[in-house]
């Protein structure tokens, strides 16, 4: 285990894009956008996060996974301070983690209000099951086409 | 900030969260029961939003009051007549049509009011009221569609919500009944006067209606007394007995 002494933000940035979302796994925090702001002061480590939904209960879940990862860096001493304003927004989904949701089979929240396309066959032909799904995050679409139903991750 | 002033802020952010947090645990009583498997989602879904905005509000409440209680505190361990809450929100779900139409009510009053206190000169306020507007925003979308869809449905669907509408009427009043409360928020640029928010509401209010073919009664009569506390239903009681049982059974007791 590496003990932190010369620790940049960068780097900090860069181990907790190696955390998974504990209810997407196939996208980090850092592509989720929950996290605000990283900084480091004297090999102290203060991480900035914010919460998707106010209700979300993953929330304890990605505080806990970044002190274990971060921990295992050998970051032992943080600060994890939660910020509500601005509200999350869908916006500061990243590229990388919109393309993951896809191949993994939940399409991409879209300006529109609805999935663009089915993430299985492609295709446009999509109708909405309902508004709500498995997570706070998720609406219930299905294709038309394929007739396989998706998770739509929601635009807020 | 002078004891008056504070004290009616402490009044204010327990108005905000009680409403959040009766209507989230009445929703919650769905769980497991709703029609349909979807809407049984889409139900705990809406509760978990509120009772998140609930963990705000209370929580700013328990820190402008300063007396060491904590959110937890504030939600489980006061009685009825300590509760802030619009009568509206209590009362009972009795079906899916009432527990959706007091949805759309509650949500038609909301969006613009947590839009006005985005304005708030208190920057606490105006960030729970911005992260609590987009999931408003959203419920508002599913509670009038839904509203319509059931409105102008069947025969026995639109008989089901236009008595929940008549039910539910007397109670919408109390929503725009200001008190020295609001006054005082007012005046300090916290929050808009309720009252302000009427018109505005009332013509959401006709345009859903007439689209999910219901009728609006003409009484303007209104049940009061929920905001202040003064005189609740005695439906609030019993919930708060099943809400509470653990946290008065076992005091402090945590996951």
């Amino acid at each position: 285990m590496s003990v932190a002494t010369d620790i940049t933000t960068a780097q900090i940035w860069a181990w907790l894009d190696t955390v998974p979302d504990p209810e997407i796994p196939v996208i980090s925090v850092v592509d989720l956008g929950v996290i605000r702001d990283v900084t480091v002061t004297d090999g102290r480590v203060k991480v900035t996060i914010t919460p998707t939904y106010s209700g979300c209960p993953a929330m304890a879940v990605i505080a806990m996974d970044i002190e274990t990862a971060l921990a295992k860096h050998g970051v032992h001493q943080l600060e994890l301070d939660t910020r509500i304003a601005p509200p999350w927004t869908t916006d500061w989904l990243s590229d990388k983690g919109r393309a993951r949701l896809e191949t993994y089979g939940i399409a991409p929240p879209q300006v529109a209000g609805g999935p663009e396309r089915c993430p299985h066959c492609k295709s446009t032909e999509v109708e909405k099951i309902s508004a709500f799904g498995s997570t706070p995050c998720k609406a219930q679409w299905r294709c038309t086409a394929c007739l396989e139903p998706f998770d739509y991750f929601k635009c807020i | 900030m002078d004891q008056t002033l504070k004290d009616h802020l402490v009044a204010f952010l327990l108005r905000q969260g009680d409403n959040t947090l009766v209507l989230g645990h009445r929703t919650s009583e769905w769980c497991g029961t709703a029609p349909a498997l979807e809407e049984d989602i889409a139900l705990a879904n809406t509760a978990l939003d509120l009772i998140g905005q609930t963990q705000l509000w209370l929580g700013y409440a328990a820190e402008v009051e300063g007396t060491g209680r904590t959110a937890n505190d504030l939600a489980f361990r006061r009685d009825a007549y300590d509760f802030k809450n619009l009568l509206m929100l209590e009362v009972p779900n009795e079906d899916f049509g009432r527990t959706i139409l007091r949805q759309f009510f509650f949500d038609a009053f909301q969006v613009p009011w947590l839009d006005a206190l985005q304005g708030s000169t208190d920057e606490r306020v105006a960030g729970i009221a911005a992260k609590s507007l987009k999931e408003a925003l959203y419920h508002l979308d599913r509670s009038s569609e839904t509203v319509i869809a059931l409105g102008d449905g069947t025969e026995v669907s639109n008989s089901r919500m236009q008595a929940a509408l008549d039910y539910l009427w007397p109670y919408t009043g109390e929503m725009f009944a200001d008190d020295a409360t609001d006054a005082a928020m007012s005046g300090a640029g916290i929050a808009p006067l309720p009252s302000t928010l009427h018109t505005g509401w009332r013509g959401k209010v006709a345009e859903v209606m007439t689209s999910a073919t219901l009728t609006t009664p003409d009484s303007t009569f209104s049940h009061k007394g929920g905001r202040t506390g003064t005189r609740h239903t005695e439906h609030l009681g019993h919930m708060l007995a099943t809400m509470q049982v653990l946290q008065r059974s076992h005091p402090g007791a945590a996951w």
